[in-house]
Protein backbone atom coordinates (compact mmCIF):
# COMPACT_ATOMS: atom_id res chain seq x y z
CA UNK A 1 0.00 0.00 0.00
CA UNK A 2 2.93 2.17 0.17
CA UNK A 3 3.49 2.62 -3.12
CA UNK A 4 -0.10 3.86 -3.44
CA UNK A 5 -0.88 7.51 -4.65
CA UNK A 6 -2.89 9.48 -2.17
CA UNK A 7 -5.27 12.21 -3.12
CA UNK A 8 -8.15 13.20 -0.61
CA UNK A 9 -11.27 13.13 -2.45
CA UNK A 10 -12.23 16.84 -1.96
CA UNK A 11 -9.29 18.09 -3.90
CA UNK A 12 -10.36 15.55 -7.09
CA UNK A 13 -13.86 17.20 -6.82
CA UNK A 14 -12.43 20.81 -7.59
CA UNK A 15 -11.08 19.61 -10.13
CA UNK A 16 -13.66 18.16 -11.76
CA UNK A 17 -15.61 21.75 -10.66
CA UNK A 18 -13.06 23.35 -13.06
CA UNK A 19 -13.53 21.41 -15.68
CA UNK A 20 -16.95 21.36 -15.38
CA UNK A 21 -16.56 25.30 -15.32
CA UNK A 22 -15.07 25.17 -18.88
CA UNK A 23 -17.72 22.90 -20.07
CA UNK A 24 -20.70 24.56 -19.39
CA UNK A 25 -20.80 28.32 -18.76
CA UNK A 26 -24.23 28.35 -17.49
CA UNK A 27 -22.60 26.52 -14.63
CA UNK A 28 -21.94 28.36 -11.09
CA UNK A 29 -20.66 27.64 -7.76
CA UNK A 30 -21.24 28.52 -4.22
CA UNK A 31 -19.48 28.76 -0.92
CA UNK A 32 -19.26 29.50 1.80
CA UNK A 33 -15.90 30.54 3.63
CA UNK A 34 -14.52 26.69 2.69
CA UNK A 35 -13.74 27.62 -1.06
CA UNK A 36 -9.90 26.96 -0.50
CA UNK A 37 -10.35 23.72 1.78
CA UNK A 38 -12.83 22.14 -0.43
CA UNK A 39 -10.57 23.05 -3.50
CA UNK A 40 -14.00 24.89 -4.93
CA UNK A 41 -11.18 28.31 -5.25
CA UNK A 42 -9.71 26.80 -8.36
CA UNK A 43 -13.31 27.63 -9.99
CA UNK A 44 -13.41 30.95 -8.53
CA UNK A 45 -10.19 31.72 -10.03
CA UNK A 46 -11.07 30.25 -13.32
CA UNK A 47 -15.01 31.66 -13.05
CA UNK A 48 -15.00 34.69 -10.37
CA UNK A 49 -18.03 36.50 -12.50
CA UNK A 50 -19.81 33.28 -11.81
CA UNK A 51 -18.52 32.29 -8.31
CA UNK A 52 -19.89 33.60 -5.40
CA UNK A 53 -18.72 33.33 -1.75
CA UNK A 54 -21.22 33.41 1.24
CA UNK A 55 -19.25 33.72 3.92
CA UNK A 56 -20.29 32.24 6.92
CA UNK A 57 -23.52 31.21 6.36
CA UNK A 58 -24.31 28.31 5.08
CA UNK A 59 -28.01 27.92 5.49
CA UNK A 60 -28.08 31.03 3.26
CA UNK A 61 -25.89 29.59 0.93
CA UNK A 62 -28.21 26.77 -0.03
CA UNK A 63 -31.18 28.93 0.01
CA UNK A 64 -29.47 31.19 -2.68
CA UNK A 65 -28.54 28.12 -4.54
CA UNK A 66 -31.86 27.17 -4.65
CA UNK A 67 -33.00 30.40 -6.04
CA UNK A 68 -30.31 30.28 -8.37
CA UNK A 69 -31.25 27.30 -9.64
CA UNK A 70 -35.32 27.92 -10.33
CA UNK A 71 -33.34 30.61 -12.61
CA UNK A 72 -31.96 27.37 -14.86
CA UNK A 73 -28.31 27.02 -14.13
CA UNK A 74 -26.83 24.03 -12.53
CA UNK A 75 -25.39 25.22 -8.66
CA UNK A 76 -22.91 23.52 -7.35
CA UNK A 77 -23.04 24.49 -3.48
CA UNK A 78 -19.70 23.37 -1.83
CA UNK A 79 -19.72 22.88 2.01
CA UNK A 80 -18.13 21.02 5.11
CA UNK A 81 -20.86 17.79 5.12
CA UNK A 82 -21.47 18.45 8.74
CA UNK A 83 -22.98 22.07 8.17
CA UNK A 84 -24.14 20.88 5.03
CA UNK A 85 -26.87 18.34 6.44
CA UNK A 86 -27.17 19.35 9.83
CA UNK A 87 -26.84 23.88 9.97
CA UNK A 88 -28.46 24.00 6.26
CA UNK A 89 -30.52 20.41 6.39
CA UNK A 90 -33.77 22.22 6.58
CA UNK A 91 -32.52 24.48 3.34
CA UNK A 92 -31.67 21.09 1.70
CA UNK A 93 -35.11 19.61 2.27
CA UNK A 94 -37.43 22.19 1.59
CA UNK A 95 -36.37 24.33 -1.15
CA UNK A 96 -33.60 22.18 -2.89
CA UNK A 97 -34.86 18.78 -2.60
CA UNK A 98 -38.82 19.37 -2.43
CA UNK A 99 -39.11 21.32 -5.84
CA UNK A 100 -36.28 19.17 -7.18
CA UNK A 101 -33.47 21.80 -8.24
CA UNK A 102 -30.51 21.68 -10.03
CA UNK A 103 -28.54 21.73 -7.33
CA UNK A 104 -24.92 19.51 -6.30
CA UNK A 105 -23.59 19.67 -3.10
CA UNK A 106 -19.96 18.84 -2.54
CA UNK A 107 -19.60 17.73 0.98
CA UNK A 108 -16.31 17.69 2.66
CA UNK A 109 -14.88 16.00 6.25
CA UNK A 110 -17.38 13.25 5.74
CA UNK A 111 -16.72 10.60 8.22
CA UNK A 112 -14.34 9.66 11.46
CA UNK A 113 -11.52 9.72 8.63
CA UNK A 114 -11.40 13.48 8.52
CA UNK A 115 -9.12 13.38 11.53
CA UNK A 116 -7.10 15.84 13.66
CA UNK A 117 -10.55 18.25 13.32
CA UNK A 118 -12.67 15.96 15.97
CA UNK A 119 -16.12 15.70 16.30
CA UNK A 120 -17.33 19.20 15.59
CA UNK A 121 -16.02 18.44 11.82
CA UNK A 122 -16.77 14.75 11.30
CA UNK A 123 -20.13 14.36 9.43
CA UNK A 124 -21.23 10.64 10.93
CA UNK A 125 -24.40 11.11 10.57
CA UNK A 126 -24.60 12.92 7.01
CA UNK A 127 -25.73 10.38 4.85
CA UNK A 128 -28.31 8.99 7.31
CA UNK A 129 -29.97 12.68 7.31
CA UNK A 130 -29.80 12.85 3.44
CA UNK A 131 -30.83 9.06 3.04
CA UNK A 132 -34.59 10.74 4.98
CA UNK A 133 -35.18 12.88 2.61
CA UNK A 134 -37.05 11.90 0.07
CA UNK A 135 -35.42 13.25 -3.96
CA UNK A 136 -31.96 13.24 -3.08
CA UNK A 137 -29.34 11.27 -5.31
CA UNK A 138 -26.29 10.57 -2.58
CA UNK A 139 -22.86 9.62 -4.08
CA UNK A 140 -19.92 8.54 -1.76
CA UNK A 141 -16.29 8.16 -3.67
CA UNK A 142 -14.09 6.03 -2.47
CA UNK A 143 -11.22 8.03 -4.08
CA UNK A 144 -9.67 11.23 -6.12
CA UNK A 145 -10.12 8.96 -9.46
CA UNK A 146 -14.33 7.98 -8.44
CA UNK A 147 -14.91 10.93 -6.95
CA UNK A 148 -13.76 13.38 -10.17
CA UNK A 149 -15.74 11.07 -12.39
CA UNK A 150 -18.37 10.94 -10.13
CA UNK A 151 -18.94 14.67 -9.85
CA UNK A 152 -18.60 15.16 -13.83
CA UNK A 153 -21.47 12.58 -13.43
CA UNK A 154 -23.18 14.37 -10.97
CA UNK A 155 -24.03 17.37 -13.65
CA UNK A 156 -25.39 15.43 -16.01
CA UNK A 157 -28.08 13.52 -13.67
CA UNK A 158 -31.05 15.49 -12.89
CA UNK A 159 -32.13 16.88 -9.75
CA UNK A 160 -30.26 17.45 -6.45
CA UNK A 161 -27.33 15.04 -5.69
CA UNK A 162 -25.16 15.32 -2.12
CA UNK A 163 -21.50 13.98 -3.20
CA UNK A 164 -19.92 12.92 0.16
CA UNK A 165 -16.02 14.26 0.07
CA UNK A 166 -13.46 13.44 2.47
CA UNK A 167 -10.61 15.85 3.95
CA UNK A 168 -7.54 13.54 3.90
CA UNK A 169 -5.60 11.75 1.38
CA UNK A 170 -6.51 8.33 0.51
CA UNK A 171 -5.11 5.47 -1.71
CA UNK A 172 -6.16 5.62 -5.64
CA UNK A 173 -7.91 2.40 -6.13
CA UNK A 174 -9.21 2.94 -9.40
CA UNK A 175 -7.33 3.22 -12.82
CA UNK A 176 -7.74 6.54 -14.62
CA UNK A 177 -9.77 4.66 -17.26
CA UNK A 178 -12.67 3.29 -15.47
CA UNK A 179 -16.42 3.85 -15.73
CA UNK A 180 -18.57 5.31 -13.21
CA UNK A 181 -22.19 5.35 -13.90
CA UNK A 182 -24.72 6.90 -11.05
CA UNK A 183 -26.54 4.10 -9.39
CA UNK A 184 -24.20 1.03 -10.48
CA UNK A 185 -21.97 -0.32 -7.95
CA UNK A 186 -18.72 -1.64 -9.03
CA UNK A 187 -17.69 -5.04 -8.48
CA UNK A 188 -13.97 -5.27 -7.11
CA UNK A 189 -13.31 -8.32 -6.55
CA UNK A 190 -15.45 -11.40 -7.12
CA UNK A 191 -16.21 -13.85 -4.47
CA UNK A 192 -18.60 -16.56 -3.46
CA UNK A 193 -18.03 -16.74 0.61
CA UNK A 194 -19.24 -13.75 1.75
CA UNK A 195 -19.72 -10.01 0.12
CA UNK A 196 -17.99 -7.09 1.41
CA UNK A 197 -20.12 -4.08 0.53
CA UNK A 198 -18.40 -0.76 1.10
CA UNK A 199 -18.34 2.99 0.39
CA UNK A 200 -15.72 6.03 0.91
CA UNK A 201 -12.32 4.88 2.25
CA UNK A 202 -13.79 2.07 3.62
CA UNK A 203 -13.60 0.18 0.50
CA UNK A 204 -9.73 0.21 0.27
CA UNK A 205 -10.32 -1.32 3.68
CA UNK A 206 -12.69 -3.99 1.98
CA UNK A 207 -10.03 -4.85 -0.35
CA UNK A 208 -7.28 -5.30 2.42
CA UNK A 209 -9.89 -7.52 4.33
CA UNK A 210 -10.51 -9.40 1.31
CA UNK A 211 -6.96 -10.31 0.30
CA UNK A 212 -6.56 -11.48 4.19
CA UNK A 213 -9.53 -13.25 4.20
CA UNK A 214 -8.50 -15.37 0.89
CA UNK A 215 -4.89 -16.28 2.26
CA UNK A 216 -7.60 -17.63 4.98
CA UNK A 217 -8.95 -19.86 1.84
CA UNK A 218 -12.25 -17.28 2.44
CA UNK A 219 -13.71 -16.00 -1.24
CA UNK A 220 -14.77 -12.74 -0.54
CA UNK A 221 -16.59 -10.62 -3.01
CA UNK A 222 -16.02 -6.12 -2.66
CA UNK A 223 -18.40 -4.02 -4.03
CA UNK A 224 -17.79 -0.58 -4.07
CA UNK A 225 -21.38 1.50 -3.61
CA UNK A 226 -20.38 4.72 -4.45
CA UNK A 227 -24.05 5.47 -5.12
CA UNK A 228 -25.75 5.18 -1.78
CA UNK A 229 -29.57 6.39 -3.47
CA UNK A 230 -30.26 5.02 -6.05
CA UNK A 231 -28.88 1.85 -4.63
CA UNK A 232 -27.75 -0.94 -6.94
CA UNK A 233 -30.29 -3.27 -5.60
CA UNK A 234 -30.21 -5.45 -8.30
CA UNK A 235 -26.10 -5.70 -7.93
CA UNK A 236 -26.57 -5.96 -4.30
CA UNK A 237 -29.31 -8.46 -4.14
CA UNK A 238 -26.98 -10.74 -7.24
CA UNK A 239 -24.30 -10.63 -4.33
CA UNK A 240 -26.96 -11.77 -1.41
CA UNK A 241 -27.89 -14.80 -3.36
CA UNK A 242 -24.11 -15.97 -4.47
CA UNK A 243 -22.35 -15.45 -1.12
CA UNK A 244 -25.29 -15.67 1.19
CA UNK A 245 -23.23 -13.44 3.96
CA UNK A 246 -22.80 -9.79 3.53
CA UNK A 247 -20.56 -7.33 5.55
CA UNK A 248 -21.48 -3.80 5.00
CA UNK A 249 -18.84 -1.57 6.14
CA UNK A 250 -18.79 2.36 5.94
CA UNK A 251 -16.88 5.57 7.49
CA UNK A 252 -20.26 6.42 8.92
CA UNK A 253 -22.28 5.73 12.08
CA UNK A 254 -24.19 2.47 11.90
CA UNK A 255 -27.10 4.10 11.77
CA UNK A 256 -29.00 5.54 8.77
CA UNK A 257 -25.81 4.84 6.62
CA UNK A 258 -25.48 2.29 3.79
CA UNK A 259 -25.21 -0.13 6.54
CA UNK A 260 -28.83 0.87 7.32
CA UNK A 261 -29.50 0.52 3.84
CA UNK A 262 -28.44 -2.64 2.61
CA UNK A 263 -30.02 -4.33 5.90
CA UNK A 264 -33.68 -2.85 5.06
CA UNK A 265 -33.08 -4.28 1.44
CA UNK A 266 -31.85 -8.13 2.64
CA UNK A 267 -34.67 -8.05 5.34
CA UNK A 268 -37.35 -7.39 2.83
CA UNK A 269 -36.30 -9.07 -0.41
CA UNK A 270 -33.80 -11.73 0.45
CA UNK A 271 -32.68 -12.21 3.89
CA UNK A 272 -29.56 -13.47 5.00
CA UNK A 273 -26.83 -12.86 7.91
CA UNK A 274 -25.37 -9.58 7.76
CA UNK A 275 -22.63 -7.34 9.79
CA UNK A 276 -22.42 -3.84 9.73
CA UNK A 277 -19.14 -2.15 10.33
CA UNK A 278 -18.95 1.52 11.11
CA UNK A 279 -19.38 3.91 14.17
CA UNK A 280 -20.83 2.13 16.99
CA UNK A 281 -23.91 5.23 17.72
CA UNK A 282 -20.71 6.90 19.17
CA UNK A 283 -19.27 10.14 18.06
CA UNK A 284 -15.29 9.85 17.90
CA UNK A 285 -12.61 12.08 18.82
CA UNK A 286 -9.53 14.04 17.50
CA UNK A 287 -6.39 11.66 16.17
CA UNK A 288 -4.83 10.39 12.90
CA UNK A 289 -7.26 9.34 10.38
CA UNK A 290 -6.64 5.70 9.74
CA UNK A 291 -5.68 5.36 13.66
CA UNK A 292 -8.77 6.40 14.05
CA UNK A 293 -10.80 4.36 12.19
CA UNK A 294 -8.85 0.95 13.66
CA UNK A 295 -9.34 2.38 17.24
CA UNK A 296 -13.34 2.51 16.41
CA UNK A 297 -13.86 -0.78 15.05
CA UNK A 298 -13.57 -0.13 11.17
CA UNK A 299 -10.21 -1.46 10.61
CA UNK A 300 -9.16 -4.05 8.67
CA UNK A 301 -9.15 -6.94 11.33
CA UNK A 302 -12.52 -5.96 12.07
CA UNK A 303 -13.78 -6.54 8.53
CA UNK A 304 -12.31 -10.02 8.28
CA UNK A 305 -13.91 -10.83 11.61
CA UNK A 306 -16.95 -9.68 10.70
CA UNK A 307 -16.83 -11.58 7.60
CA UNK A 308 -15.76 -14.92 9.72
CA UNK A 309 -19.14 -14.10 11.66
CA UNK A 310 -21.12 -13.74 8.84
CA UNK A 311 -19.86 -17.03 7.17
CA UNK A 312 -20.62 -18.93 10.61
CA UNK A 313 -23.76 -17.55 10.44
CA UNK A 314 -25.60 -18.94 7.28
CA UNK B 1 -48.82 62.30 -10.55
CA UNK B 2 -50.57 59.15 -9.63
CA UNK B 3 -53.17 57.77 -11.85
CA UNK B 4 -56.78 57.70 -9.87
CA UNK B 5 -58.42 55.42 -11.79
CA UNK B 6 -55.54 53.20 -11.63
CA UNK B 7 -55.65 53.45 -7.96
CA UNK B 8 -59.94 53.23 -7.84
CA UNK B 9 -59.46 49.94 -9.78
CA UNK B 10 -56.54 48.54 -8.17
CA UNK B 11 -58.66 49.48 -4.22
CA UNK B 12 -61.32 47.41 -5.99
CA UNK B 13 -59.51 44.82 -6.89
CA UNK B 14 -58.03 44.51 -3.13
CA UNK B 15 -61.61 44.14 -1.92
CA UNK B 16 -62.47 41.14 -4.36
CA UNK B 17 -58.61 39.83 -3.13
CA UNK B 18 -60.06 40.17 0.14
CA UNK B 19 -63.59 38.45 -0.47
CA UNK B 20 -61.75 35.17 -2.20
CA UNK B 21 -59.39 35.43 0.84
CA UNK B 22 -62.09 35.35 3.74
CA UNK B 23 -64.04 32.67 1.60
CA UNK B 24 -61.26 30.18 0.81
CA UNK B 25 -60.40 30.06 4.41
CA UNK B 26 -63.83 29.99 5.74
CA UNK B 27 -64.33 26.76 2.97
CA UNK B 28 -61.04 24.86 4.00
CA UNK B 29 -62.08 25.39 7.76
CA UNK B 30 -58.28 26.39 8.39
CA UNK B 31 -55.47 28.94 6.98
CA UNK B 32 -54.45 31.90 8.11
CA UNK B 33 -56.64 35.12 6.84
CA UNK B 34 -54.64 37.65 9.27
CA UNK B 35 -51.72 38.27 7.39
CA UNK B 36 -52.89 37.65 4.35
CA UNK B 37 -55.20 39.96 4.65
CA UNK B 38 -52.03 42.70 5.55
CA UNK B 39 -50.78 41.80 2.66
CA UNK B 40 -53.96 42.15 0.37
CA UNK B 41 -53.11 45.90 -0.62
CA UNK B 42 -49.50 45.29 -1.47
CA UNK B 43 -49.49 41.86 -3.33
CA UNK B 44 -52.73 43.39 -5.27
CA UNK B 45 -50.67 46.52 -6.21
CA UNK B 46 -47.38 44.29 -7.40
CA UNK B 47 -49.40 41.45 -9.22
CA UNK B 48 -52.21 43.85 -11.14
CA UNK B 49 -49.70 46.83 -11.73
CA UNK B 50 -46.10 46.72 -10.93
CA UNK B 51 -45.18 43.64 -11.81
CA UNK B 52 -43.97 42.21 -15.49
CA UNK B 53 -45.96 38.52 -15.59
CA UNK B 54 -47.84 37.38 -18.33
CA UNK B 55 -50.36 34.24 -16.93
CA UNK B 56 -50.68 32.99 -20.37
CA UNK B 57 -46.96 31.91 -20.12
CA UNK B 58 -46.04 31.68 -16.43
CA UNK B 59 -42.75 30.34 -16.87
CA UNK B 60 -41.35 33.05 -19.05
CA UNK B 61 -37.88 33.77 -18.16
CA UNK B 62 -37.72 37.42 -18.25
CA UNK B 63 -41.21 37.51 -15.52
CA UNK B 64 -40.55 39.47 -12.68
CA UNK B 65 -40.43 36.75 -9.28
CA UNK B 66 -42.13 37.44 -6.10
CA UNK B 67 -41.76 35.08 -3.02
CA UNK B 68 -44.12 35.02 -0.46
CA UNK B 69 -41.62 34.69 2.20
CA UNK B 70 -44.22 34.52 5.12
CA UNK B 71 -45.76 31.06 3.44
CA UNK B 72 -48.65 30.76 5.65
CA UNK B 73 -50.50 33.94 4.41
CA UNK B 74 -50.70 31.70 0.83
CA UNK B 75 -54.26 32.77 0.36
CA UNK B 76 -52.89 35.90 -0.83
CA UNK B 77 -51.17 34.74 -3.54
CA UNK B 78 -53.38 31.90 -4.27
CA UNK B 79 -56.42 34.55 -4.54
CA UNK B 80 -54.19 36.53 -6.48
CA UNK B 81 -53.00 34.11 -8.97
CA UNK B 82 -56.03 33.09 -9.26
CA UNK B 83 -58.14 36.69 -10.53
CA UNK B 84 -54.76 37.52 -12.72
CA UNK B 85 -56.12 34.35 -14.78
CA UNK B 86 -53.29 31.82 -14.11
CA UNK B 87 -55.60 29.41 -12.95
CA UNK B 88 -59.85 29.14 -12.47
CA UNK B 89 -61.25 30.98 -9.22
CA UNK B 90 -63.08 27.50 -8.76
CA UNK B 91 -59.63 26.47 -7.29
CA UNK B 92 -59.89 28.07 -4.29
CA UNK B 93 -62.34 26.69 -2.76
CA UNK B 94 -59.91 23.44 -2.92
CA UNK B 95 -57.46 25.42 -0.43
CA UNK B 96 -55.59 22.74 2.04
CA UNK B 97 -57.46 19.60 0.50
CA UNK B 98 -55.93 16.22 -0.48
CA UNK B 99 -55.24 16.75 -5.01
CA UNK B 100 -55.56 20.66 -4.45
CA UNK B 101 -53.42 22.70 -6.13
CA UNK B 102 -53.26 24.74 -3.80
CA UNK B 103 -51.20 23.45 -0.52
CA UNK B 104 -51.37 24.48 2.65
CA UNK B 105 -47.75 26.55 2.19
CA UNK B 106 -46.72 27.36 -0.95
CA UNK B 107 -45.56 24.57 -3.68
CA UNK B 108 -44.04 26.02 -7.03
CA UNK B 109 -44.53 22.86 -8.41
CA UNK B 110 -48.22 22.54 -7.94
CA UNK B 111 -49.30 26.03 -8.37
CA UNK B 112 -49.10 27.54 -12.01
CA UNK B 113 -47.20 31.32 -11.43
CA UNK B 114 -45.81 30.34 -7.69
CA UNK B 115 -42.14 31.08 -8.07
CA UNK B 116 -40.91 29.49 -5.30
CA UNK B 117 -41.82 27.20 -2.33
CA UNK B 118 -42.46 28.74 1.16
CA UNK B 119 -43.66 28.06 4.09
CA UNK B 120 -40.46 27.78 6.85
CA UNK B 121 -39.92 31.70 7.69
CA UNK B 122 -36.46 33.45 7.28
CA UNK B 123 -35.58 31.76 3.47
CA UNK B 124 -37.17 34.09 1.10
CA UNK B 125 -34.76 36.62 1.29
CA UNK B 126 -32.21 34.33 0.23
CA UNK B 127 -34.04 32.55 -1.94
CA UNK B 128 -34.65 35.90 -3.83
CA UNK B 129 -30.65 36.81 -3.78
CA UNK B 130 -30.36 33.55 -5.77
CA UNK B 131 -32.87 34.48 -8.04
CA UNK B 132 -31.86 38.12 -8.31
CA UNK B 133 -28.24 36.87 -8.79
CA UNK B 134 -29.67 34.46 -11.81
CA UNK B 135 -30.66 38.05 -13.66
CA UNK B 136 -27.46 39.44 -13.31
CA UNK B 137 -25.74 36.41 -14.62
CA UNK B 138 -27.95 36.04 -17.78
CA UNK B 139 -28.15 40.18 -18.06
CA UNK B 140 -31.73 40.47 -17.66
CA UNK B 141 -33.68 42.64 -16.06
CA UNK B 142 -35.94 41.05 -14.28
CA UNK B 143 -36.78 42.22 -10.68
CA UNK B 144 -37.02 40.17 -7.60
CA UNK B 145 -39.94 40.95 -5.01
CA UNK B 146 -39.52 39.53 -1.79
CA UNK B 147 -42.18 39.60 1.32
CA UNK B 148 -41.47 39.05 4.93
CA UNK B 149 -43.41 38.79 8.00
CA UNK B 150 -42.41 41.13 10.71
CA UNK B 151 -42.49 38.27 13.53
CA UNK B 152 -40.27 36.77 10.12
CA UNK B 153 -37.59 39.25 10.55
CA UNK B 154 -36.50 36.98 13.97
CA UNK B 155 -35.17 34.23 11.87
CA UNK B 156 -31.24 34.89 12.52
CA UNK B 157 -30.60 33.99 8.66
CA UNK B 158 -32.61 37.17 7.16
CA UNK B 159 -29.73 38.60 8.63
CA UNK B 160 -27.37 36.62 6.51
CA UNK B 161 -29.31 37.32 3.64
CA UNK B 162 -29.76 41.26 4.28
CA UNK B 163 -25.92 41.26 4.32
CA UNK B 164 -25.48 38.97 1.19
CA UNK B 165 -28.28 41.53 -0.68
CA UNK B 166 -25.67 44.14 0.27
CA UNK B 167 -22.20 42.64 -0.88
CA UNK B 168 -23.43 42.08 -4.09
CA UNK B 169 -25.26 45.13 -4.69
CA UNK B 170 -28.66 43.58 -5.76
CA UNK B 171 -30.21 46.61 -6.93
CA UNK B 172 -32.88 43.87 -8.94
CA UNK B 173 -34.30 42.70 -5.05
CA UNK B 174 -36.90 44.12 -3.22
CA UNK B 175 -37.62 43.46 0.45
CA UNK B 176 -40.95 44.33 1.46
CA UNK B 177 -41.42 43.89 5.43
CA UNK B 178 -45.24 43.71 6.32
CA UNK B 179 -45.34 45.49 9.49
CA UNK B 180 -48.40 44.78 11.39
CA UNK B 181 -47.30 44.03 14.94
CA UNK B 182 -48.44 40.53 15.67
CA UNK B 183 -47.57 37.31 15.72
CA UNK B 184 -49.01 33.46 16.87
CA UNK B 185 -47.87 34.46 20.29
CA UNK B 186 -48.40 37.96 20.66
CA UNK B 187 -47.08 41.40 19.65
CA UNK B 188 -43.80 41.47 17.92
CA UNK B 189 -43.06 43.91 20.49
CA UNK B 190 -43.58 41.49 23.10
CA UNK B 191 -41.96 38.15 21.92
CA UNK B 192 -39.09 39.50 20.59
CA UNK B 193 -38.72 43.37 19.22
CA UNK B 194 -37.68 43.63 15.80
CA UNK B 195 -36.89 47.74 16.16
CA UNK B 196 -35.65 50.06 15.32
CA UNK B 197 -35.89 48.01 12.01
CA UNK B 198 -35.07 50.73 9.81
CA UNK B 199 -31.73 51.35 11.50
CA UNK B 200 -31.10 47.78 11.26
CA UNK B 201 -31.70 47.67 8.07
CA UNK B 202 -29.84 50.68 6.85
CA UNK B 203 -27.03 49.66 9.27
CA UNK B 204 -26.63 46.21 6.78
CA UNK B 205 -26.54 48.65 3.64
CA UNK B 206 -29.76 48.69 2.25
CA UNK B 207 -31.69 51.69 1.10
CA UNK B 208 -34.86 51.83 3.20
CA UNK B 209 -38.30 53.20 2.59
CA UNK B 210 -41.41 53.36 4.80
CA UNK B 211 -45.35 53.47 3.75
CA UNK B 212 -48.85 52.83 4.77
CA UNK B 213 -49.51 49.30 3.59
CA UNK B 214 -52.94 50.03 2.90
CA UNK B 215 -53.20 53.33 1.09
CA UNK B 216 -53.13 52.08 -2.69
CA UNK B 217 -52.22 55.26 -3.69
CA UNK B 218 -48.95 55.11 -1.87
CA UNK B 219 -47.78 51.45 -2.43
CA UNK B 220 -48.14 52.42 -5.98
CA UNK B 221 -45.88 55.30 -5.91
CA UNK B 222 -43.67 54.03 -3.70
CA UNK B 223 -42.79 51.12 -5.76
CA UNK B 224 -42.70 53.57 -8.78
CA UNK B 225 -40.51 55.09 -7.40
CA UNK B 226 -38.04 52.47 -5.66
CA UNK B 227 -37.82 50.60 -8.74
CA UNK B 228 -36.11 53.66 -10.33
CA UNK B 229 -32.84 53.12 -11.40
CA UNK B 230 -30.83 52.96 -8.41
CA UNK B 231 -27.61 51.24 -6.64
CA UNK B 232 -28.11 48.37 -4.09
CA UNK B 233 -31.00 46.36 -2.63
CA UNK B 234 -34.07 48.00 -1.57
CA UNK B 235 -36.15 47.39 1.80
CA UNK B 236 -40.04 48.72 2.05
CA UNK B 237 -41.46 48.40 5.42
CA UNK B 238 -44.97 48.53 4.97
CA UNK B 239 -46.74 49.59 8.20
CA UNK B 240 -50.07 47.48 7.78
CA UNK B 241 -52.92 46.08 10.10
CA UNK B 242 -53.25 42.14 10.84
CA UNK B 243 -57.00 41.13 9.36
CA UNK B 244 -57.55 44.92 7.55
CA UNK B 245 -60.79 44.91 6.14
CA UNK B 246 -62.96 42.74 8.30
CA UNK B 247 -63.28 44.24 11.28
CA UNK B 248 -63.64 42.01 14.07
CA UNK B 249 -60.15 40.45 12.48
CA UNK B 250 -58.13 43.33 12.78
CA UNK B 251 -55.59 43.69 15.33
CA UNK B 252 -56.77 40.28 16.57
CA UNK B 253 -53.66 37.82 16.97
CA UNK B 254 -56.25 35.26 17.16
CA UNK B 255 -57.29 35.59 13.72
CA UNK B 256 -53.65 34.85 12.35
CA UNK B 257 -54.66 31.18 11.72
CA UNK B 258 -57.79 30.64 12.59
CA UNK B 259 -60.85 30.01 9.90
CA UNK B 260 -63.73 32.24 9.92
CA UNK B 261 -67.14 30.08 10.83
CA UNK B 262 -70.68 30.82 8.83
CA UNK B 263 -71.73 33.74 10.74
CA UNK B 264 -68.28 35.58 10.93
CA UNK B 265 -67.99 34.74 7.01
CA UNK B 266 -71.51 36.29 6.10
CA UNK B 267 -70.32 39.56 8.68
CA UNK B 268 -66.77 39.53 6.64
CA UNK B 269 -68.65 39.14 3.33
CA UNK B 270 -71.08 41.90 4.25
CA UNK B 271 -68.46 44.60 5.57
CA UNK B 272 -65.64 43.74 2.39
CA UNK B 273 -68.91 43.99 0.09
CA UNK B 274 -70.28 47.07 1.30
CA UNK B 275 -67.44 48.47 1.19
CA UNK B 276 -66.49 49.38 4.55
CA UNK B 277 -63.05 48.89 6.53
CA UNK B 278 -63.31 50.24 9.96
CA UNK B 279 -59.79 51.34 9.71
Amino acid sequence: MAEQKMIATRTAYGEALLELGQKDSRLVALDADVAKSISSNKFHKAFPERAFNLGIAEQNMFAVAAGLATTGRVVYASDYAVFATMRACEQIRTFIAYPQLNVKIGASHGGLHTGMDGVTHQAIEDIGIMRSIPGITILSPADAVSAKKLTLAAHEYPGPVYIRLTRNPAPIIYEEKQDFLIGKANLLSQGNDVAIVAHGVMVTRALQAAKVLKDQGISAAVLDVHTIRPLDKAALLELATTTKAMVIAEDHNIHGGLGSAVCELLAEEYPIPAARIGLRDVFGESGDPDELLDAYGMGVADLVNAAQSVIRRK
Amino acid sequence: MVDQTLIKNLEEQARQMRIEIVKMVHQSTSGHPGGSLSAADIVTALYFHEMRIDPKNPCYEDRDRFILSKGHCCPVIYTALALRGYYECSHLGTLRRHHSILQGHPCMNKTPGLDMVSGSLGNGPSLGIGMALGAKLDQKDYRVFVMVGDGEMQEGMIWEALMAGAQFKLDNLYLIVDYNHLQVDGTVEQIMNIAPLKDKLEAFNWQVVEMDGHNMAEIVATLDRVTQPHSGPVAIIAHTVKGKGVSFMENKVEWHGLAPDDAQLEQALAELEGGKTNG
